[in-house]
């Protein structure tokens, strides 16, 4: 390549994507213009204006490159790809904080539902689907494609594979994101809780995933060392169940190839199934295995301590990966789902506790010897924190997937609150950590702009999480015995307005702890865009003791 | 890479894995024995209880476990037992019994209040609220005032029928639009207003005159509300003088109801509930205070 190294082309890569964004962008806007729904036209266009975005950002690259792309090392040491995990960083912060503060107004919504405003665009059943994909999939997604792009470069020391895909990845993603988000505004929804968005937009998602997935078996198998890195099995399983997951979940047929709509291809009881095997699934792999990825680097790296037991890692790895795929049927007990399959959601939940618990070991234990660290580190704070919420969700969770106790919790709010002690304590916390420790990384800073701020944060959010999930095991508790107490002569001892009315001061306990959370992320914001400013507010003060600094990974190699 | 083969470079510390990824290292430390031991405890309590339980499909059918359980049958049990306590608690005699009968006998209006007070919360809360007090355009039912008689027969007639609900023999007759239709100039409607108000001492329309309503009234409104504007419940037509107002007492609601008429709906419940059912409610809502 070497030949003539005066002239510049264009890379294979670069002229075919070039040549699929101006074609998709053509195609794109014809779909629009004969679009048979209005949410369509405009998801088309929003397509095709983003492929029109991506040309142009093809050719001013292009442009500014020099002649030879990117080399895979520089002064023998790898040449890591940083820049889309810069994005997924930047992107996970602004869609967390959207997030959090969709789910405050829901939350005050219940307390008192004229803050619909009267209008569909703004009613509870639209924001809900915004709130959780805000927070799930664009908030914890960009979390898991970010660090995932990262802790693959550094524990293989290889650069990224791909040249354009890094890129096409996180962008790709995003622009779902956009798609799925604006949809539910409009109303546009297959109904699938957690996998709401129509056919066209899972289709775009698949797309982009697979190349995810190659981008990163295409980094393992360049990679410059031995043995593949525990945190990289983590991220394995989850980008090749997610794919799995969605794919099947998500088979439909359109109405027409120029509208919103489609029809599953499962039906009843086989459609619930295979919801609930996803939805389940969902939180294995990507909000446990994909988060366990994030803490099985960042933890020992941050706390500068070996792994506790390699043995541990891959006996809870397989074994989690094996039981968590039959959870599912436990969200469809006392349903029509047949007994058997009951028996089986049931009891494969109770077996994945201690394969779950052994993430949590792994990561405490690791802290052993370096538990001091706690009082004078509070990001390291943030990651302990999150394992404590991951091991109380992954006992909880097992629990209520008992059959005896589930008619009690089912369709409570007792599973409200069991979802936010694992969303807010394990999720949100061990991003947090992560994005704390990748930040200063990523842009060549000693620390973040100020660890008293990570102080407050941590205190204010733990307040809020303490609140909502108080009170919603409380409320879910009332709620459930009110539905089942019954008088001596058979009836039913409460209606149903009446449990409604019961739970309505949890409701704004309940949201007052969400407002306490989004508070703490607000802090966050200011203080990683300060960290990424070049500021520095604890100069007077000392920073805790040099384990704190990263080392070997921390100051990012030669850019 | 790996310069230790010792906990974070530490002699004494336990043994790694030899390897290391950017810096970090594995101690090979054995699985916790609690957390195995568990872990075996719970793929034995497992293990059992696919024994006990329906658990695994064949090609066709499934294990049906050895205690013979059966979700299903289970619940067409526990249906079947409920429906057992009620017959014995009087049910069936419920059905056959008159409103009368019922409240002459105890153990009869024991069950009938309890079924009322459940059909009520399911059924009628949404509308009159949960205490029955009712709100703006929906009867509280507590108050002795009743548009289409407050007799327990009367209160069961209006729940089997409705009124104005599309049934045949539901309430009907409208309160008519007398100024959407050009029947009374706003200056009248002003006046008929300020003199219904005045008939329970309410404030009317400022410099409306009483005597010019009390004319409209008796030309116009009179034929149903009764010359003494103490209403006709045989037309749904409310008293007037009682202070009691279904759509607002302000001198602009009350013209707006003779501007624009009324016609509230309240649903059939025959065909929805059973007559058992209704007659419950109607014990019920009769008991709740304001029955005659």
């Amino acid at each position: 390549m070497a030949a003539r190294p005066s002239s510049k082309y264009m890379t294979e890569g670069e002229a075919g994507l070039g040549l699929i964004l101006v074609v998709g962008a053509f195609a794109c806007a014809l779909a629009s213009a004969r679009a048979v729904d209005a949410p369509f036209g405009v998801h088309m266009a929003m397509f095709a204006l983003a492929a029109a975005a991506g040309f142009a950002a093809l050719l001013k690259r292009y442009e500014g490159r020099p002649v030879e792309p990117a080399p895979q090392e520089r002064d023998g040491r790898p040449n890591y790809n940083l820049g889309p995990v810069k994005f997924a960083a930047i992107a996970a912060m602004g869609w967390g904080i959207a997030g959090f503060t969709v789910g405050c107004i829901i939350a005050f919504q219940l307390w008192a539902p004229a803050l619909n405003l009267g209008l569909e665009y703004t009613s509870f059943g639209r924001l809900r689907p915004l709130h959780t994909s805000a927070v799930i999939f664009a908030f914890g997604g960009n979390v898991l494609i970010g660090t995932s792009l990262y802790v693959v470069q550094r524990t293989c020391r290889a650069r990224l594979a791909g040249d354009l895909a890094p890129w096409f990845v996180v962008l790709g993603y995003n622009l779902f994101i956009v798609v799925a988000g604006t949809g539910y505004l409009m109303g546009v929804t297959q109904s699938k809780e957690y996998a709401e968005p129509e056919w066209y937009a899972d289709l775009w998602l698949t797309v982009v995933w697979v190349v995810y997935l190659l981008v990163f078996l295409g980094t393992i198998a360049k990679r410059r060392e031995p043995h593949i890195f525990v945190a990289n099995w983590f991220y394995l399983a989850f980008i090749v169940t997610i794919a799995m997951l969605h794919i099947v979940n998500n088979l439909a047929m359109p109405v027409s190839l120029l509208g919103s709509k489609s029809y599953p291809l499962f039906a009843g009881v086989q459609d619930a199934l295979i919801q609930w095997w996803y939805g389940h699934n969902a939180v294995g792999f990507f909000l446990t295995a994909g988060f366990l990825a994030i803490m099985y680097y960042f933890v020992p790296k941050r706390a500068e301590r070996p792994i506790y037991s390699y043995r541990l890692s891959i006996i809870h790895f397989w074994a989690l990966i094996f039981m968590y795929i039959w959870a599912g049927p436990h969200h469809l007990h006392y349903t029509a789902l047949p007994d058997w399959a009951q028996t089986l959601g049931m009891t494969f939940s109770i077996m994945l506790w201690m394969p779950s618990w052994g993430g949590m070991i792994n990561g405490l234990m690791t802290l052993s010897g370096a538990w001091d660290r706690l009082r004078t580190d509070p990001v390291l704070r943030f990651m302990v924190v999150s394992l404590a919420f991951y091991g109380m969700a992954t006992f909880e969770g097992p629990m209520m997937a008992i059959k005896a106790v589930n008619s009690l919790s089912h369709y409570t709010d007792w599973t409200i609150g069991h979802v936010h002690s694992g969303a807010l304590g394990w999720v949100a916390y061990i991003s947090f950590g992560a994005l704390y420790c990748l930040v200063p990384w990523l842009w060549n800073r000693r620390e973040v702009y100020s660890l008293k701020l990570v102080e407050w944060h941590f205190w204010i959010s733990t307040l809020g999480i303490v609140l909502y999930i108080s009170a919603m095991w409380v409320a879910g508790i009332m709620q459930g015995l009110m539905w089942r107490a019954y008088n001596d002569l058979g009836f039913l001892e409460y209606s149903f307005v009446e449990t409604v009315e019961a739970m309505r001061p949890y409701y704004l306990v309940r949201a007052l702890g969400g407002v306490l959370f989004l508070t703490g992320a607000l802090i966050m914001a200011y203080n990683l865009a300060m960290t990424i400013a070049g500021r520095t507010a604890d100069a007077g003060h000392p920073l805790p003791a040099s384990p704190a600094l990263p080392t070997a990974a921390g100051l990012a190699p030669a850019k | 890479m790996a310069d230790t083969a010792h906990g974070g470079g530490r002699p004494d510390g336990p043994e790694t894995t030899g390897h290391e990824w950017d810096g970090i290292a594995e101690y090979n430390n054995p699985l916790p024995r609690w957390w195995l031991y568990t872990l075996y405890a719970t793929v034995v309590w497992s293990l059992c209880y696919w024994v006990a339980y329906p658990a695994w499909p064949l090609v066709s059918g499934y294990t049906g476990g050895v205690l013979g359980h059966s979700q299903r049958r289970a619940v067409l049990d526990e249906i079947a037992a409920v429906r057992r306590d009620r017959e014995a608690g009087g049910q069936a005699r419920l059905a056959g019994a008159t409103v009368a009968e019922i409240r002459a006998d105890p153990s009869l209006l024991r069950l009938a209040l309890a079924t009322g007070k459940a059909a009520f919360g399911d059924n009628c809360a949404a509308c009159h609220g949960l205490s029955a007090t009712g709100r703006t355009g929906y009867p509280n039912l507590q108050d002795d005032d009743w548009l289409w008689g407050g007799s327990p027969e009367e209160i069961e007639r209006t729940i089997r029928f409705g009124a104005r609900s599309g049934h045949g023999e539901a309430h009907g007759g409208d309160m008519p639009a007398f100024g959407r239709d050009g029947v009374l100039p706003r200056g009248e409607i002003e006046a008929v207003a300020s003199y219904v108000l005045s008939l329970s001492g309410k404030p009317g329309f400022p410099g409306a005159s009483l005597d010019k309503g009390a004319e409209t009234f008796a030309a116009t409104c009179a034929a149903c509300h009764g010359e003494g504007a103490a209403g006709n419940p045989e037309a749904g037509a409310p008293n007037l003088t009682d202070a009691i107002w279904l759509y607002g007492s302000s001198p602009e609601q009350v013209a707006a109801t003779v501007t624009d008429g009324r016609r509230g709906v309240m649903p059939a419940w025959e065909g929805r509930l059973d007559a058992a059912t209704i007659k419950s409610l109607a014990v019920y809502v009769h008991g709740l205070g304001g029955g005659r």
